[in-house]
């Protein structure tokens, strides 16, 4: 049976789900309830200096669903802690004591000034905590105040408090990087230069989920008013799994420890994330939807699907497919698919008709009986039926092997890897020596 | 003593009002807001989906489901009406489970379609129950039509007839408008006086007389309506009923299941109608299953549909068979009555079993009794009265393209007229592209 237990950053874990620094983990209560249930972590709600911050007093939440109603995503406008900073500390504390085998780390954001991180990082020491993260994403309310995603957005700033962290605590240190911005490795490696022990993303996504049509409100509203939320949820999980793959693939960051978050479902979800460079993973939105209770699942799937692939342990898994995020210009050009239509499995809906005809290359056949058969001569393996087929497996991609004939080019499938550096029609190209 | 489903013969009141009331409710309650968003959200939305080559009016389903799920139910229920203006009482009474539900892919692929009937119901339901009519007439164009008959086909003609600017007079032999909806459905399946609502809302397009207790071959005839109107729309249905042609069928409490089914629909008092202790309804189709699912709801303690032919040929569908049964009725196949027996009333029937020998179906020679002190024939109608000097195919009405009759100016649609199958989706189908073909040739 693999072993799920992690060591990301020094801090030990017996498994890599960490609740992520959000509602679910700004109580002990909670908290106590998560380490019950079987997380392997939490990463404590983001405290600040006293006096605490305030929340709104209506709706924090603002939501984006699917078929039937099933949560895509979430924004929030909630700020950090509202609580006391010595009520969260001694809490820490306390769950520390009770849990010791579990990850405590606290996440925490104080004004761009190296004494407020002076302050408050020997009060954090002090709780037995496992290490910090660093909050510099969060999009909303904080960042007005030059905190969050402030600082998250300048690169210099956050080398600066990373710098300030590292000298003056022993724990490690996490920094939590915000997707507000147009490269994230910039922010990551800032992060690196300044001595961090590893990188957390992505943090929420600027947004509004949606407008109330009858009183022109964004949603959530506010007495008539919204304001911009941080997205999260299963929606943003595309854009996160770029992210990591970025850092994890950046030459000048190299083994540097990453924790995935965004969007993390499903135990699938997190081995997608293990498998871009993540060492841990950090779940709030599906928690939040469904309850502690599907860390079973996560666990489990997790475990079973390594067993199943001969993994033993997190650390074989982490960065596995790395190697195969490239550039789009080494893509193979000599690799050419046609899609196929199980006609068995067929339910005879048209999508892939109806997608491919009306936006696509108008390479699927409609006959009669509704039988819909791809027209290889058209077919440019865009994938776009099999994405819009309501049923599994019953399109795919089948490869034509070297020596067969794509009726659409007229030409013979080489069996040479060739790609866009070398091809006749890129202006810049090198000829193949 | 009280009545009891045990009770020898043909009475009233075997079942207390409580247990009555609850037995004719509504087969199949609405859907409310959320199921509705919940089934909505199941439909594919498929390209040239089967479901609407499924429907007989063509209803663009996918359009109105997607019309629900993003939050317009009001205006889904305009797609239907823009098809099928009856799309209420095809949401209660359609066959789905052989139309639209049965072609959905979700059956296919689940073996559970989308539930796209209670979705119509959902939406027509709403609309309807606003007072909305969410059609304008044309300008007038001073052309009249008579339309005979107020069943589906009648209405969904004068509708259309109407909405383009013509002057429509119904006439109907019958008290009531709505023929089969208000006179031959069971009662569970169109409750709180729904057929009577429905033609009220209907008429609301104005432009629409309707002069009830003139019939045809009675108060009306077709020579007397022609010259009077620029054309004539035919929807009179079949008023006839087959015989059994088997001894004794005139024997006491050996009756027409239309009839029975009449009695239940226009009754204020359930407890008054009577129904035999042992019921035996001769039939295979729609019919049967309304008369001997209300015989058991009634109270009767035993019920039988004796159908001559095997289940596969049986016109009511699976569901509606499952659904006989669920409530307690048997069903048996490859039975032919010949004989009724009985004193003056009918106290057994005799059948026997048959055949399908390749020649057509014979008796085996082996036969049966069963008790039965009240029996009920829905061996199919048949039309009566057709006008003198119309071109009839087999037994109905011939009609060429859109419902032309083999008289000039004078259009038939729905059970009356041949072809297509005698479902009220179809009379719809026929009553509104029969009016569509008038409005053609009188506007040149």
């Amino acid at each position: 049976m693999a072993d799920l237990s992690t060591n990301f950053v020094g801090i030990k874990s017996p498994n890599p789900f960490w609740l992520a620094s959000a509602p679910p983990t700004d109580k002990e209560y909670n908290v106590r309830r998560a380490f019950e249930a079987g997380w392997g972590g939490v990463v404590w709600k983001t405290l600040g200096l006293d006096p605490h911050v305030v929340n709104v007093n209506g709706p924090r939440y603002g939501v984006i669903y699917g078929a039937d109603r099933r949560v895509l995503g979430i924004n929030n406008i909630e700020l950090i802690t509202d609580r006391p900073l010595e009520t969260n500390l001694s809490e820490i504390k306390a769950v520390k004591r009770d849990y010791p085998d579990r990850a405590m780390v606290v996440s925490l954001m104080v004004p761009c000034e190296e004494w407020a991180w002076k302050e408050i990082l020997p009060k954090v020491e002090e709780t037995g905590a496992d290490g910090i993260e660093l909050n510099f994403g969060c999009p909303h309310g904080m960042s007005e105040r030059g905190m969050g995603a402030a600082v998250g957005q300048v690169p210099e700033y956050i080398e600066m408090v990373t710098r300030w962290c590292k000298a003056n605590t022993r724990m490690p240190v996490l920094v939590k990087l915000t997707p507000n911005i147009t490269d994230v490795r910039y922010p990551a490696r800032a992060a690196h230069a300044g001595g961090a022990d590893g990188v957390s993303l992505i943090n929420t996504i600027s947004s509004i989920t949606s407008v109330n049509l009858d009183t022109m409100s964004p949603e959530p509203s506010i007495d008539g008013k919204g304001s911009h939320g941080g997205y999260c949820g299963a929606a943003v999980k595309p854009i996160a799994l770029n992210m990591v793959a970025e850092i994890a693939r950046d030459a000048e960051m190299q083994g540097f420890p990453i924790s995935g978050i965004g969007g993390i479902t499903t135990w699938r979800d997190a081995a997608e994330f293990l498998s871009l460079g993540a060492g841990s993973v950090q779940v709030c939105t599906a928690a939040m939807v469904y309850g502690f209770g599907i860390i079973k699942e996560l666990n489990a799937g997790l475990s079973e699907w390594m067993d199943e692939k001969g993994y033993t342990s997190i650390e074989e898994v982490t960065g596995r497919a790395v190697p195969n995020v490239t550039d789009w210009q080494y893509l193979n050009l000599n690799y050419v698919t046609k899609a196929r239509i199980d006609q068995d499995a067929c339910i005879k809906c048209g999508r892939c008709y109806a997608a491919c005809e009306d936006t696509s290359h108008q390479a699927i056949a409609m006959k009669p009986g509704r039988v819909f058969e791809v027209v290889d001569e058209e077919c440019v393996a865009c994938n776009l039926c099999v994405d819009v087929c309501p049923v599994e497996d019953c399109i795919t991609m089948e490869e034509l092997q070297p020596g067969m004939m794509d009726l659409r080019t007229g030409k013979v499938v080489e069996a040479d890897y060739a790609n866009w550096t070398t091809h006749p029609n890129n202006p810049s190209a090198k000829a193949a020596e | 003593m009280t009545t009891t489903p045990r009770t020898s013969g043909v009475q009233a009141g075997r079942l207390p009002p409580e247990a009555l009331a609850e037995n004719f409710q509504d087969l199949h309650a609405p859907l409310d807001h959320h199921e509705a968003t919940v089934a909505a959200d199941r439909c594919y939305f498929c390209y040239d989906a089967p479901c609407i080559t499924a429907c007989p009016t063509a209803i663009d389903i996918p359009l109105f489901i997607r019309q629900i799920q993003s939050g317009q139910p009001d205006g889904a229920a305009k797609t239907i009406f823009e098809q099928n203006i009856l799309g209420g009482m095809c949401a209660r009474v359609c066959p789905t489970e052989t139309l639209c539900e049965e072609a959905c892919v979700r059956e296919a692929a689940e073996g559970k379609p989308v539930e796209i009937g209670r979705l119509q119901r959902f939406a027509t339901d709403g609309l309807m129950s606003s007072g909305v009519h969410p059609f304008a007439r044309a300008d007038a164009t001073g052309k009249r039509v008579a339309v005979v008959g107020a069943g589906p086909a009648g209405l969904a003609c004068a509708h259309r007839l109407a909405m383009h600017g013509h002057d429509v007079v119904i006439f109907d032999g019958r008290a009531k408008p709505g023929g089969l909806n208000e006179y031959g459905i069971a009662s569970y399946k169109s409750v709180d006086d729904f057929a009577q609502s429905e033609v009220e809302w209907l008429m609301q397009i104005g432009g629409i007389t309707l002069r009830s207790g003139e019939g045809l071959g009675a108060e009306l005839s077709l020579s007397g309506l022609r010259p009077e109107f620029d054309a004539v729309f035919l929807g009179i249905g079949l008023s006839g009923v087959n015989a059994l042609r088997a001894d004794g069928e005139d024997r006491e409490n050996v009756s027409d299941a239309v009839e029975f089914i009449e009695g239940l629909r226009q009754t204020g008092d359930l407890s008054s109608l009577p129904v035999g202790r042992s019921v035996v309804v001769i039939g295979g189709g729609m019919t049967a299953v309304d008369a001997a699912v209300q015989s058991k709801l009634l109270g009767a303690d035993e019920v039988t549909i004796a159908y001559r032919r095997g289940r596969e040929n049986m016109s009511a569908s699976r569901y509606e068979q499952d659904l006989a049964t669920s409530k307690g009725v048997r069903l048996m196949f490859n039975v032919q009555p010949v004989a009724v027996y009985g004193n003056g009333a009918v106290r057994e029937i005799e059948f026997e079993y048959t055949e399908n020998t390749g020649s057509g179906l014979t008796g085996t020679g082996e036969t049966f009794k069963l008790a039965a002190d009240q029996v009920f024939k829905a061996i199919g109608q048949t039309l009566e009265g057709a006008p003198e000097g119309m071109t009839l195919d087999g037994n109905k009405i011939a009609i060429t393209g859109a419902g032309r009759t083999s008289l000039a100016g004078v259009w038939a649609g729905g059970d009356c007229a041949a072809g297509g199958d005698d479902l009220t989706v179809t009379a719809v189908a026929e009553g509104r592209d029969a009016a569509m073909d008038i409005h053609a040739s009188l506007m040149g």
